[in-house]
């Protein structure tokens, strides 16, 4: 029948589609969006969550896990695993940070990441160094609202 | 002549296209298929002995269950090492969050065990052989997020292939 040959093709290359479109977000680059004041100024300066910005996040960075320090990454909350942060790198292992009551030393294979906006920001203040393993992508650019579309540096 | 040769390209060009396409339809399918379903590993070296052998098994290991479940004490996972994201140890869940766990700390130098409480959204993993394996007793309680994938089958040496799974104790 036609119907059921048009409707089987138009499955095939969804699925087609889907499977190259989910390598392509794992493998390449993907865009999230941006939640939450954590990284204002550099992120949703304005509270309002029809302007939030869209971020493109760059997967090749996944490869040998190098990061330097002023990278933003995306990475999985250590307490609750299916909630992820965007935050930045500001301390790489082997350096020493001062948190609020002493100084820490960031353990080989982990990494010290605060928000740009540090009055509210849950970050590793609070939950400690995260492990190197939890980033999931480095963000790179902002894509919208597109008078924000810019570069992101530092 | 310079018609037959062109017409020689085009048609070696579009069937170059048609195996690139091929490949890559390939390629992403078995990215699909191992991030996302199961994957096969190798796993060597003494942690986990008499489990799995020194010199070497075949492995394979699921990703779904990570999905929907917690893991649970006994289950044989991959984890992406603490200490270096680059490495994938094998190692066995022995607490779960809320757990309290006994171990001791280095059994090789002394008898001294220590006391934890596994935080809530991690797992304490152990090697069997706790006489030489770097696990959870020194990099301390290893969150969900590193988890790769849970061990269910072991694919070779042939004379062992079956299931792998929790421990009678």
């Amino acid at each position: 029948m036609g119907i059921q040959n048009i409707l089987w093709q138009v499955a095939k290359k969804s699925f087609t589609g889907s499977i190259i479109g989910l390598t392509i977000s794992d493998r390449c680059c993907s865009v999230v969006p941006v939640r939450g004041d954590s990284m204002s100024p550099t992120f949703n300066p304005q509270r309002n969550s029809y302007l939030d910005d869209y971020v493109l996040v760059d997967k090749f960075c996944l490869k040998d896990y190098k990061f330097a320090r002023g990278d933003v990454v995306v990475f999985s909350s250590p307490t609750n695993f299916g909630d992820r942060y965007i935050k930045r790198i500001v301390g790489m292992p082997g350096e020493w940070i001062s948190s609020s009551r002493d100084v820490i030393r960031v353990p080989e294979g982990h990494c010290w990441v605060e928000g740009d906006n540090k009055t509210s920001s849950l970050d590793s203040r609070t939950f400690g160094p995260i492990p190197l393993g939890l980033i999931q992508g480095r963000v790179t650019r902002v894509l919208w609202p597109p008078q924000r579309i810019s570069k992101i540096g530092q | 002549m310079a018609s037959l040769s062109s017409s020689f390209w085009t048609t070696a060009s579009r069937e170059a296209m048609k195996s690139g396409v091929f490949i890559a339809k390939l390629y992403c399918f078995l990215h699909v298929t191992t991030n996302y379903l199961g994957f096969m590993a190798y796993a060597y070296g003494p942690s986990m002995t008499p489990t799995l052998h020194l010199s070497g098994n075949v492995l394979l290991a699921e990703r779904i269950s990570k999905r929907y479940r917690k893991p649970s004490r006994g289950d044989i996972v991959v984890i992406r090492s603490p200490e270096n994201p680059n490495k994938t140890p094998i190692k066995r869940v022995v607490g779960i969050e809320g757990d309290c766990i006994s171990f001791v700390v280095d059994p090789v130098k002394s008898d001294k065990s220590q006391t934890i409480v596994v935080p809530k959204g991690h797992v304490f993993v152990q090697g069997d052989y706790t006489h030489n394996s770097r696990d959870s007793r020194t990099f301390g309680p290893v969150p969900y997020g590193l988890i790769q994938g849970r061990v269910l089958w072991r694919v070779w040496p042939l004379r062992d292939f079956g299931p792998l799974g929790p421990t009678p104790t």
